[in-house]
């Protein structure tokens, strides 16, 4: 309905500000559907299961709405993580081979919870190498989690052998396709990192070294924060974050694909980030806004899937809009928009002012009155 | 045409401005071709931004250059040197991979001629040949086939002149040039620029170094605070003269801070009672020193004391408060905290380990190492003693509004908010936020480098006399300045350094601006004096 319009205004009253933009993205997305969709916000209870498109776009976002949650406190430090979409990969691959290798016993397995808690570890560990590489090493973080992006797929492909493995077990796919309470338990555990997170970063001191660290690495150094462990941490928990991500990707598909588990998804994370608002350069960090940008992301992507729109379209469409959304995003650009609607018109006649003498006149005075 | 003839570049009632600084005021400067002319000046007088202006870095605001009798609007640094104003910086600007006769045409390689000039093939022999002669208009003779980097530092640096030079030069602007040189390199050099003075060239010198700036300098400009002081013969400025113009101690600003200050001595507006005067030592320094940034250096701090650090920019201040807040790591010596375990010395390897012993640092930057711009003044506030506490002892936004609301009541700190981003204050209540910053993280030993720095007259004041006040209860003070009133206003001893080391220390009475001056200008190097006298020699008889 116009909830979407509402939710905007309100929000920005509340000095919500950076989150109104993605705000107002999302809603014309959603808006265009509901005119132009029909059903698109239809919700129905089947068997205790919520389905539906919404319900759809919060599932398949989940995987990116978590890389995002680790991206957006990497990001804040200045930094940037590409190596999330092969940790994905590696946790799946991990998660499948420990889920596998005991089901020749016969035993149904390593127990479930070794079975997560295996991946999610070496996940922190691939985060705490990135880290270690950026904070100890000083390696610019774009090149220094490159070489885990590359790596990482190799790493997983050796441990899955080169084969695509499928889990079998039906407890373990409850991850990524069960559901909580009626809800997509993928969704509500997006929700409960992102408690965690935003609960770890503002309810302790930590977001504020964070941003520090990203405003300016001199200064804080000089303050005595300790900015090699507040690296440390970032790149550990964006690592989590991708395990997270990798068990719920290889729990929804029932299987461990190396080659394909959040191929790219690295780049769908930072774009989240960067439509949420938090600046690539670092400093102030929207957990919240990095969330609405992966919704924007998927949202758009249902739309044109259900559109109808060929397939070759589908991401000059996506790229087209968010370039929008990204230049709504800065303020500089708006500044610049702004601006360039006022001082055209003296600008022009200043360039033809001698051949438009007798026209050019009214130009400026009346430019001058306003 | 005699007067174009006596001055080449004529610079007059130059003013620009930046946001809240007026860089320069009305400034006029003349160059004469066959001369060395020095421009001198502390740190912020305007130096390096009349030399911008001049090379086309920024435009001006209003005055106008005129080079040979014609008015010059150079719009960037290639326009400059196409009018003919070439410059050579402290950090040479070339590629060192490259060849010497390639970084001499980086740009305008000659191609070959005839047949084969519309494939634009480099012509090696010209470039070559053409090099060998710049270099020779130096009197250097090189292979210039070798790569940039084979050669020293100071070579490079003649290379980088005489590129410019060859570009097309009459005017030729050294911006530090000396201070990566050592004395032999730095005599070398001095032997290039006296013949190309003696060839007409109008050469603008900028030094740090006092010494050097009397062997080599025709004149002296002196500008401070972005007005001219004057330009006088340097062999009619005493040295004495000349600091005391660039520190511009007869300044009305001074005088009035001095009012609103209250004098150290007396500092009689505590009761004695609260004036806690333990003799006890805080800080001990032993041969404190690091190759190439600060000679061996032993210094003591007592509870309560000011400790001033005096001397010219680059003699060594700000690389003493480096080493002893762990930004840079020292290579010999020991610093002793009395109170702490290791019976060893601390050992600082980051300003973290500084922070938990209980130092603090204002630095001289603000900008790039004070401030963090996007964040509020509250959290700019309390960065430091929540770094000292650790991520998880957070402060409850209730505390932290407490504290912030303290400071900004105790120091005077002028916010519509605390929630303000601290980039929209002005710069004096921007450094009283860091202040407060490091008070708040209750440090026994605070050191400010350059805290008064950029601040108006009113702000200077009081933070001096905030400084007074956190002495008498109790903390020790190493203050850094370049503002030599200020250094004996405020401390009670002060340590003279000159040329990166510890030249003199001054106590009680003993303190005074001719004093430190005194002992600036006299002390000189025995290595740097003789090299003096010789080259000296040498200039008198290029001259006539």
């Amino acid at each position: 309905m116009k909830n979407s319009g509402r939710k905007g205004s309100s929000f920005s009253s509340v000095s919500l500000s950076p989150l109104l933009w993605p705000l107002v993205a999302l809603g014309l997305i959603l808006l265009f559907n509901f005119i132009f969709t029909a059903g698109f916000f239809q919700v129905r209870l089947q068997d205790g299961h919520l389905y539906g498109s919404v319900v759809d776009i919060l599932t398949r976002s989940s995987p990116v709405m978590l890389l995002s949650l680790g991206m957006t406190l990497v990001i804040a430090t200045g930094g940037v993580d590409l190596s999330v979409g092969a940790i994905t990969a590696i946790a799946g691959a991990i998660a499948a081979v420990s889920l596998q290798s005991s089901g020749l016993t016969g035993s149904g397995g390593v127990a479930l919870p070794l079975a997560i808690a295996l991946p999610l570890l070496a996940s922190i560990a691939c985060g705490l190498w990135n880290g270690f590489l950026v904070a100890f090493l000083g390696v610019q973080p774009i090149v220094a989690t490159l070489v885990l992006m590359v790596a990482g797929r190799g790493i997983a492909q050796l441990i899955t052998h080169g084969q695509i493995i499928s889990i079998s077990n039906s407890a373990y796919h409850f991850i990524g396709g069960g559901y909580f309470l009626g809800f997509p338990f993928s969704v509500t555990l997006v929700i409960g990192v992102l408690a965690v997170v935003i609960g770890f970063s503002r309810k302790t001191a930590m977001g504020l070294f964070i941003e520090a660290v990203g405003n300016n690495p001199v200064a804080s150094r000089y303050a005595g924060v300790n900015t090699v462990g507040v690296k440390l941490l970032v790149y550990a928990v964006s690592g989590l974050c991708a395990g997270l991500a990798g068990l719920v990707i290889s729990s929804d598909i029932s299987a461990a694909d190396v080659n394909n588990s959040g191929l790219y998804l690295e780049l769908d994370a930072i774009l989240a980030v960067v439509i949420g608002g938090t600046v690539l350069s670092g400093g102030r960090f929207q957990l919240m806004g990095s969330i609405i940008g992966a919704l924007i992301i998927q949202a758009l992507a249902t739309t044109i899937n259900t559109r109808g729109v060929p397939v070759q379209l589908t991401l000059v469409i996506k790229a087209m809009v968010v370039l929008a959304v990204c230049l709504l995003q800065s303020p500089s650009f708006r500044a610049r928009f702004r601006q360039s609607t006022k001082p055209r018109l003296p600008r022009i006649t200043g360039a033809e002012g001698v051949t438009l003498k007798a026209q050019s006149d009214s130009g400026p005075s009346g430019s001058g009155g306003l | 045409m005699n007067s174009i003839a006596s001055v080449l570049l004529q610079m007059n009632g130059i003013q620009k401005s930046f946001p809240g600084v007026l860089a320069l005021d009305q400034v006029n400067f003349a160059l004469r071709p066959g001369e060395i002319h020095t421009l001198m000046g502390e740190n912020g007088a305007g130096k390096s931004t009349l030399i911008k202006v001049l090379t086309g870095v920024y435009p001006v605001d209003s005055g106008e250059i005129i080079l040979h009798g014609n008015r010059i609007e150079p719009r960037s640094p290639a326009d400059a040197q196409r009018a003919g104003i070439s410059t050579v910086y402290q950090e040479v600007n070339l590629i060192p991979s490259l060849s010497v006769a390639e970084n001499i045409f980086l740009g305008r390689q000659p191609f070959r001629k005839g047949l084969l000039s519309p494939f634009k093939i480099l012509d090696w022999a010209a470039m070559k040949s053409g090099a060998e002669a710049a270099l020779l208009r130096l009197d250097l003779r090189l292979d210039v086939t070798l790569r940039l980097d084979s050669h020293s530092i100071a070579v490079q640096q003649m290379v980088a002149i005489a590129r410019a030079l060859d570009v097309s030069a009459q005017v030729l602007i050294l911006d530090e040039p000396t201070s990566s040189l050592d004395v032999d390199e730095v005599k070398q050099l001095f032997q290039v620029m006296r013949r190309l003075r003696d060839q007409g060239l109008g050469i603008l010198f900028v030094s740090h170094f006092l010494d050097q700036v009397y062997e080599i300098s025709d004149r002296i400009t002196i500008l401070r605070n972005g007005k001219l002081i004057g330009t006088y013969k340097a062999s009619e400025l005493p040295r004495m003269e000349l600091i005391a113009k660039m520190m511009g101690k007869e300044l009305a600003d001074f005088e009035s801070a001095a009012m609103a200050a209250p004098r150290r001595v007396t500092g009689a507006d505590l009761p004695q009672a609260e004036v806690e005067r333990s003799p006890k030592t805080l800080l001990k320094v032993q041969g404190l020193g690091k190759l190439g940034s600060l000679a061996p250096v032993h210094l003591e701090m007592k509870k309560g004391e000011t400790l001033g650090l005096a001397g010219l920019l680059g003699s060594g201040r700000s690389e003493l408060a480096r080493l002893l807040f762990g930004i840079d790591r020292a290579d010999e010596g020991r610093i002793e905290l009395s109170g702490s375990q290791q019976s060893e010395g601390l050992s600082l390897s980051s300003p973290r380990d500084a922070v938990q012993a209980g130092f603090a640092l204002i630095p001289e930057d603000r900008k790039t190492q004070g401030i963090f711009p996007d964040l509020s003044i509250r959290e700019n506030l309390i960065l430091a003693f929540q770094a000292k506490k650790g991520w998880f002892k957070t402060l409850d936004l209730k505390a932290q509004y407490a504290l912030v609301e303290h400071y900004i009541k105790a120091i005077g700190i002028v916010a519509a908010s605390p929630e303000q981003a601290i980039k929209t204050l002005s710069g004096g209540n921007q450094q009283k936020v860091i202040l407060a910053r490091w008070l708040a993280s209750q440090p026994q030993l605070l050191i400010l480098d350059e805290p008064t720095r950029g601040i108006d007259v009113g702000a200077k004041a009081e933070i001096q006399k905030l400084i007074v006040s956190l002495c008498q209860q109790g903390m020790a003070v190493l203050f850094i300045s370049s503002e030599l009133e200020e250094v004996v206003r405020v401390s009670e001893r002060v340590v003279v350094l000159k040329d990166h080391r510890k030249i003199g220390e001054l106590k009680g009475t003993e303190i005074s601006e001719h004093a430190i001056m005194n002992a600036i200008a006299s002390h000189s190097d025995p290595e740097l004096a003789a090299a003096g006298t010789s080259a000296t020699g040498a200039s008198g008889g290029g001259g006539s």
